[in-house]
């Protein structure tokens, strides 16, 4: 069938800010559907809060709302734009459920918006676990034994026929949000509490647990004709009862016989048609029980998802993009595979390589909590790895991680074998994120594979392919000896270097060979190069090498045949930054594709290097050539030899690889943009310091620790609080402000040791200073400034998890405009080309200088979308050689509209972890809120991270005595606003002799009802409360937690404060409106095209 | 682990060094690859792939092990198997052999540890070859001369090596989970009538006796030279010319039976046996490059629209220009846009290219057999 011809314009929604289980997938997802849908000639309109996504850039959708996804705010865009159609599946959970409240509300009734891809009914059927559980029975499939409840009754009563342990999972949420085991009443009581409150309609599935069977995932589509197809078979090393969000995964799956594929791939089949999903993509997920086959449906999602995302990567079929053709009445037989251009895309990509997914978790971000994996999804990012065997793909996706570890690194110290036993035993039972680690130490301490499946219920098969590779490293260790005689020199033979050929081909990394041989990565390197072992490239093709393909997607192996075929074109090699983590997230790889499109616009053959599937930047569409490979030195290394580029871009991907930039140069690789050198002056604190007093800008009081001893000589010196961290860190890891030497000493005993390689950094902390981040370009000559930012948290607050405002919305003139002669003076002499943030802290009208990165930072697309122009973009262009003034960006830009930034936090994710800010970053998104005023962005903001702001009713307030007086204006305006104000006692005093009306309520050990009571019972709308000190710490910290379990706003720093009660007044005087990006930037083309035509001089 | 050294030699002189698993020794065939990412059990028990040698482009191979159950035919047919990585040690609850055990058992020659896809993108650019795996020759010259002197498969008689001698009654039918292979008076009770359908065995695999039987047939096994007066003193309600190995053009005699069956009786035939038919109306048949082996082609039914993603085993095809007139063309690969169906109404017969037994493979097209039992009851016509 052709494409539909009696809709126009269809409206698309984006998933948000990133948080735990929904990430940049559904960037690279709805990227996907806008170019698939404006290619077919349709007007998008696309709604997403998140800047850093590339869908979000005007040149994707025809009208981009950067703005709040609720109900609300999607119907005003509804309103103003009256699309057609809306194709809520490329949204994630986010956008589903928006199109069911929409649904629900009547909303697209009343404009007449047509659901295209799954309709309100399949989006009802598989979302809502009681008519899931139906169907499956109508189609005599199993799944676990289960009830539904809406009250902790209702749960008691279901219990018996359903049996401990059981899953307690709430609908509609995602990342399995408030899911638990429970393996008593009493663990079982909490979960239902806990889950009731996690789904938003207060709906939970209680299931029979089938912990430890093999899970499966089958990726499928479906046309309007009803062709269905399987993209992907997906198994998990893991087994039932961890997340599959949080399991290394497997493409295709590996133990099954074609009988029981089939058994799988029918149900698949016939579960999207019984759902109802009309076009498009589903993930369907399967337990299988170990010893019998018997087969259970766990969930199926009626949309592209993370798993689809994953499946696009593994197999070269771009799910997403064919689901939004799908959408619009093309059929599967109707559109061409692009890989293969001869054969369509009505057909089951076959795979002859195997890939391995793992998840990349951050809990030493969160030390409170346990590393314990569950059914609850906790991993912040995910790599991916591809390998002619297992093996292989298994150890590169281990190096790809970035954790430090290059292959089965040991984790346990050399102690006595019965504490690694125990250790081990201990890993092995309870799913962790080391787990895969402590398998090889278990098969190193002797334990059998049987043993260690008995403990994990991991499949044999995995277990013998992990045994095989530590068996292989003993006989390494033993080749060793061999190895350095012949690395001594003279001629090798070809027969002497089998065995680390055999090794490579498992996917040994030299870093891990050199740990094995007892020597350096370095000499493994120059003995293989020697030996004439080297890796070559194969493409992955959909098709298992049946027909040619022509698109250069690349992976490498120590096969025999290299398919990489290099063009002789002038090329550029972009360096991606690796699996999302916090502090390392979709800013760097929207930069990297920036990058990529850029310097195609110049004439480049671009080539994406990158091991995240999640990202845009993986995507085979968006470089000439992607490799995807882990960004180890060894790993680049060979692709640059194999490409020879012109040039290495190593600025734009994060820290991942910056780290590489002085070991690549070292190898002769061209690294274009800002010199290493000029990188690493900015980088190393003692090189920074000398170019701070060349250039007579100040920095706070300052010293390099390393020794305990010294660290305590600085800090005595330059007075506390101070601010210690661990040199060449991205977010803020390890981050922390010491108030006295006990705690420094705390500090360095238990967080971070000081030593002669690994110094600590301590700097005088700045009380109450209002911290400016500054983004810039500069081309060698010429500096702009993109963006100045003031942050509203005040400094001490890591810039990732603060909200800002851009332009700066207090600071003063006269102070913006020497911060900006700074940064131009330090770009100056840093001779930055490209792109450079920096850190500033005001205190008391003086500026002090925190941080200078010659990068692409964090804030990069933000300030991007706020200016309306495209700074990584024109970066790339100035590595090549561009003058920014031929690109005629040459001014500082400051519109006229307000943009303000919020940090979105996982603390959800992690039961125990206190929602406290400071300098270590833990948020894992951001959103943007964009108004002509700063109190409207301010709310906009805070609307679209998920603090639903009340308009009316009652506010808590619990402050410092440091904050009294300062909480007065905020409590005072909320007061006007006509809401009732509620404090401890302390507070309430103060409030009530300055004539704000509080009404004392009992903090948490003063007896009942306290506090926590009365945010259980919905009668606090807001929280305000700012920490006291470290002691009292652990009471306000159940109040937040509170506060964060039942989703009531909060906030705890007395600035967000001051913010908010500015956002809640807009709020109550005017209604939201919102404006597309296009609006906006378009109004500041017009004006200055306006005041050039006046003879005006612009800014 | 010790690990004997074998060598794969093609004729047109690449040789690959690998790794000997199975049977230690010599053997020789028509190299083709398979697609397929599961289902090898199957493709060794294929006739079909008598005279051939098997590489699977999925690289694992041999993580499930042998299981009683997933088999075609009662041995394992294939000349030799070639894959990446072939595993010794299988995990999965049904098995109860290892791949490497069963090969030795039917001294069947495996190599493994070779780069499979630079083997496979060899045979798609130059075709199908002859070649021999060796574990006991290491002299690359002499291994390729022995390729190059391999009988080719064009115009050999191959059917006459799987076919079956004697005539059986099939008594199985459709595969469960828990039950394994349910009994045909299963069905028998199911279906108000059971036609009788003679299946000519040309190198049938067992999934399309078991077909026929679920879905309402009674069937008995002839073998391939059964006479046409043969087949239709046993009164049969139809035919069905089933699958087998090499070129139709070497069985002249099952095209002539065919040719005398055609109108006579209702005819349906799946692979080697759509290629005979094809031959029996008067069209004609040519050899593909590469052929098709593997479980993921896409195939049109030309009258509903429909795509079925199909199992393959073909290394000949019918010629669509050659039909003319004298059938229907059906079914179409949306690949390639070879015949993958026919069918001529007025004598009651039609056939497929493709699998739609599966096994291995997807079940899409399953309808087919149903179709077949319509038409032999007289509730559907062609």
């Amino acid at each position: 069938m052709p494409k539909r011809t009696d809709i126009r314009k269809i409206l698309l929604i984006g998933s948000g800010p990133i948080i735990i289980g929904q990430a940049c997938e559904f960037d690279y997802s709805g990227t996907q559907a806008c170019k698939a849908l404006k290619e077919e000639g349709y007007t998008v309109v696309l709604v997403n809060s998140n800047p850093a996504t590339i869908m979000t850039d005007t040149d994707f959708a025809d009208r981009t709302y950067i703005e709040p996804i609720t109900p609300e705010m999607v119907t005003k865009i509804i309103d103003r734009e009256r699309p057609d159609a809306l194709l809520p599946t490329i949204g994630g959970q986010t956008g589903l459920n928006i199109a069911v409240s929409l649904h629900e509300m009547g909303v697209l009734k009343e404009y007449g918006v047509e659901l295209i891809g799954a309709n309100f009914d399949a989006i009802q059927k598989a979302e809502d676990r009681d008519l899931f559980r139906k169907a499956m029975e109508k189609l005599g499939l199993v799944v676990p034994r289960s009830g539904y409840i809406r009250s902790l009754e209702e749960a008691l009563e279901v219990i018996p026929q359903i049996g401990y342990p059981a899953i307690i999972r709430p609908s509609f949420t995602l990342g399995g949000t408030g899911a638990g085991i429970a393996y008593n009443k009493e663990e079982y009581e909490d979960a239902v509490r806990w889950a009731l409150d996690a789904s938003p309609k207060r709906t939970v599935l209680i299931e029979q647990s089938v912990i430890g069977w093999k899970e499966f995932e089958l990726e499928v589509m479906r046309d309007l004709k009803d062709n269905v197809v399987i993209i992907c078979s997906i198994e998990n090393l893991d087994p039932m009862g961890v997340h599959t969000g949080d399991s290394i995964t497997v493409a295709p799956a590996q133990t099954l016989t074609d009988k029981e594929y089939q058994l799988m791939r029918n149900a698949a089949i016939a579960i999207i048609r019984e759902i109802g999903v009309d076009t498009g993509g589903s993930n369907i997920q399967f337990a299988v029980h170990p010893d019998t086959g018997e087969m259970v449906i766990i969930e199926m999602n009626p949309r592209v998802s993370r798993s689809s995302a994953l499946a696009s990567k593994a197999t070269g079929f771009p799910i997403a993009k064919i689901a939004a053709k799908l959408a619009v009445g093309y059929t599967l037989d109707e559109i061409p595979n692009d890989i293969t251009r001869e054969t369509p895309a009505s057909f089951e990509p076959t795979i002859d390589y195997v890939v391995t997914k793992i998840p990349r978790f951050t809990f030493e971000k969160f030390p409170q909590t346990e590393d314990v994996l569950g059914t609850q999804m906790k991993s912040v990012g995910e790599v991916m790895a591809i390998g002619r065997t297992f093996k292989e793909s298994l150890q590169k996706a281990l190096r790809s991680l970035e954790i430090d570890v290059y292959g089965f690194d040991p984790v346990l110290p050399p102690v006595s074998s019965d504490i690694r036993k125990n250790a081990i035993a201990e890993n092995l039972r309870r799913p962790n994120s080391q787990r895969l680690l402590y398998i090889g130490e278990a098969i190193r301490e002797g334990f059998r594979i049987e043993e260690i499946n008995g403990m994990t219920g991991i499949d044999i098969w995995f277990l013998e392919n992990i045994r095989q590779i530590i068996a292989e490293e003993e006989s390494l260790k033993n080749w060793g000896d061999r190895f350095r005689a012949l690395a001594g020199g003279g001629e090798i033979a070809r027969e002497e270097t089998a065995p680390l050929l055999r090794a490579k081909s498992m996917g040994f990394s030299d870093r891990r060979l050199a740990g094995l041989f007892g020597t350096t990565e370095d000499s493994v390197r120059e003995f293989r190069l020697r030996a004439g072992i080297r890796p070559g490239f194969k493409r992955v093709d959909t098709c298992g090498a049946e027909f040619e393909a022509y698109t250069p997607y690349l992976y490498s192996s120590y096969d025999e045949e290299n398919e990489a075929m290099p063009s002789s074109r002038k090329k550029v090699v972009i360096l991606g930054g690796g699996p999302n983590r916090i502090g390392q997230g979709i800013e760097f790889d929207y930069c990297c594709v920036h990058g990529a499109f850029a310097l195609q616009e110049e004439g480049f053959e671009t080539i994406m290097v990158n091991c995240n599937p999640e990202t845009v930047s993986t995507d085979y569409d968006t470089s000439d050539r992607l490799y995807f490979e882990p960004l180890t030195k060894e790993d680049v290394l060979a692709i640059i030899e194999e490409e020879k580029p012109e040039g290495v871009i190593v600025q734009f991907g994060g820290q991942t690889p910056l780290k590489l930039a002085i070991p690549l140069q070292k190898e002769g690789v061209p690294i274009i943009g800002t010199s290493p050198d000029s990188i690493d002056r900015a980088e190393d604190r003692e090189r920074f310091k000398d170019l701070l007093d060349l250039l007579k800008l100040r920095q706070p009081p300052n010293g390099i620790a390393r020794s305990a001893e010294e660290a305590e000589t600085i800090a005595s010196r330059i007075g506390y609080p101070v601010l210690l961290r661990p040199s060449y860190v991205l977010g803020g890891r390890a981050m922390e402000i010491v108030h006295d030497e006990e705690g420094l000493r705390k500090y360095l005993a238990q967080a971070v040791q000081a030593s002669e390689e690994k110094p600590v950094l301590i700097d005088k902390f700045l009380e109450d200073a209002i911290e400016i981040d500054v983004d810039a370009i500069a081309d060698g000559e010429t500096v702009v400034i993109g963006g100045v930012m003031e942050h509203i948290e005040e400094a001490g607050v890591h810039s990732g998890d603060s909200a800002c405002s851009l332009p700066p919305h207090s600071i003063s003139l006269e102070i913006t405009q020497e911060i900006i002669r700074q940064a131009k003076v330090l770009a100056t002499e840093l001779k930055v080309v490209g792109l450079m943030n920096m850190q500033f802290a005001v205190q008391k009208g003086e500026i002090f200088l925190l941080e200078v990165n010659p990068r692409a930072s964090r804030t990069v697309p933000f300030v991007s979308k706020a200016i309306g122009i495209p700074l990584a973009k024109l970066a790339a262009k100035v590595m090549v050689g561009r003058k920014l003034t031929d690109l005629g960006f040459t001014e500082y830009i400051v519109p006229e509209h307000i943009s303000v930034k919020e940090a979105v936090f996982p603390f959800i994710k992690f039961p125990d972890v206190d929602t406290l800010l400071g300098p270590e970053m833990k948020s894992t998104g951001e959103v943007m809120g964009i108004d002509v005023k700063f109190g409207r962005a301010f709310a906009k903001a805070q609307i679209a991270a998920g603090m639903m702001l009340p308009k009316e009713g009652k506010v808590f307030v619990s402050v410092r005595d440091a904050d009294k007086s300062g909480v007065l204006g905020p409590a005072r305006m909320l007061n006007e606003c006509g809401f009732r104000i509620a404090a401890t006692g302390g507070t309430a005093d103060f409030l009530t002799r300055h004539n704000i009306p509080a009404e004392p309520i009992l903090k948490i050990n003063e007896g009942r009802p306290h506090v926590a009571d009365l945010i259980k019972n919905g009668e606090i709308d807001l929280v305000i409360n700012t920490p006291l000190g470290a002691q009292s710490k652990a009471d306000s910290y159940y109040i937040r937690r509170t506060a964060l379990i039942y989703n009531i706003p909060y906030v705890t720093t007395l600035a967000a404060a001051k913010a908010v009660a500015h956002a809640i007044l807009h709020l109550t005087e005017e209604d939201l409106s919102v404006r597309s990006l296009q609006e906006y930037h378009g109004a500041r083309e017009r004006q200055a095209r306006d005041r050039a035509q006046d003879g005006g001089t612009g800014r | 682990m010790y690990e004997r050294k074998a060598f794969l030699a093609l004729a047109d002189g690449t040789v690959y060094h690998g790794t000997a698993f199975g049977h230690i020794g010599e053997s020789g065939g028509e190299v083709v690859f398979n697609t397929g990412m599961t289902g090898y059990q199957e493709v060794l028990t294929d006739p079909s792939y008598k005279g051939q040698m098997v590489t699977m482009t999925c690289p694992e191979i041999g993580n499930t092990g042998i299981n009683p159950d997933d088999v075609e035919s009662s041995r394992p047919w294939v000349e030799g198997f070639i894959v990446r990585e072939a595993w010794r040690l299988p995990s999965n609850w049904r098995h109860v052999e290892s791949l490497d055990g069963y090969l030795r058992r039917y001294h069947i020659c495996g190599i493994s540890g070779i780069d499979t896809r630079a083997l496979t993108r060899r045979l798609r650019d130059g075709g199908s070859q002859a070649g021999i795996i060796s574990s006991v020759d290491f002299e690359e010259k002499r291994l390729v001369e022995k390729a190059k002197g391999l009988p080719p498969i064009v115009g050999r008689d191959l059917v006459r090596e799987v076919t079956s001698n004697r005539e059986t009654r099939w008594e199985s039918g459709d595969w469960d989970l828990v039950k394994g292979y349910l009994p045909a008076a299963e069905y028998r009770s199911r279906f108000g009538r059971v036609p009788k359908v003679i299946a000519v065995d040309y190198g049938i695999k067992q999934n399309i006796l078991r077909m026929l039987v679920s879905h309402g047939m009674e069937v008995t096994l002839v073998p391939s030279e059964t006479s046409a007066s043969a087949i239709l003193a046993r009164r049969p309600d139809g035919v069905f010319l089933s699958n087998g190995p090499g070129d139709p053009e070497g069985v002249p005699y099952a095209i002539d039976n065919v040719r005398e069956l055609l109108g006579k009786v209702p005819i349906f035939g799946i692979c080697l046996g759509h290629q005979i038919m094809g031959l029996a109306l008067g069209g004609k048949t040519f050899k593909l490059l590469f052929g098709h082996h593997g479980l993921n082609q896409p195939v049109k039914d030309l009258a509903t629209g429909r795509v079925e993603i199909t199992s393959q085993n073909h290394n000949f095809s019918v010629d669509a220009p050659s039909l003319g007139d004298l059938a229907r063309i059906t079914h179409v690969n949306l690949n390639d846009r070879t015949v993958e169906g026919l069918s001529v109404p007025s004598l009651r017969c039609f056939s497929v290219q493709y699998h739609p037994e599966a096994s291995p493979g997807p079940h899409d097209s399953r309808y087919l057999f149903s179709r077949f039992y319509r038409v032999l009851i007289g509730e559907e016509e062609l």
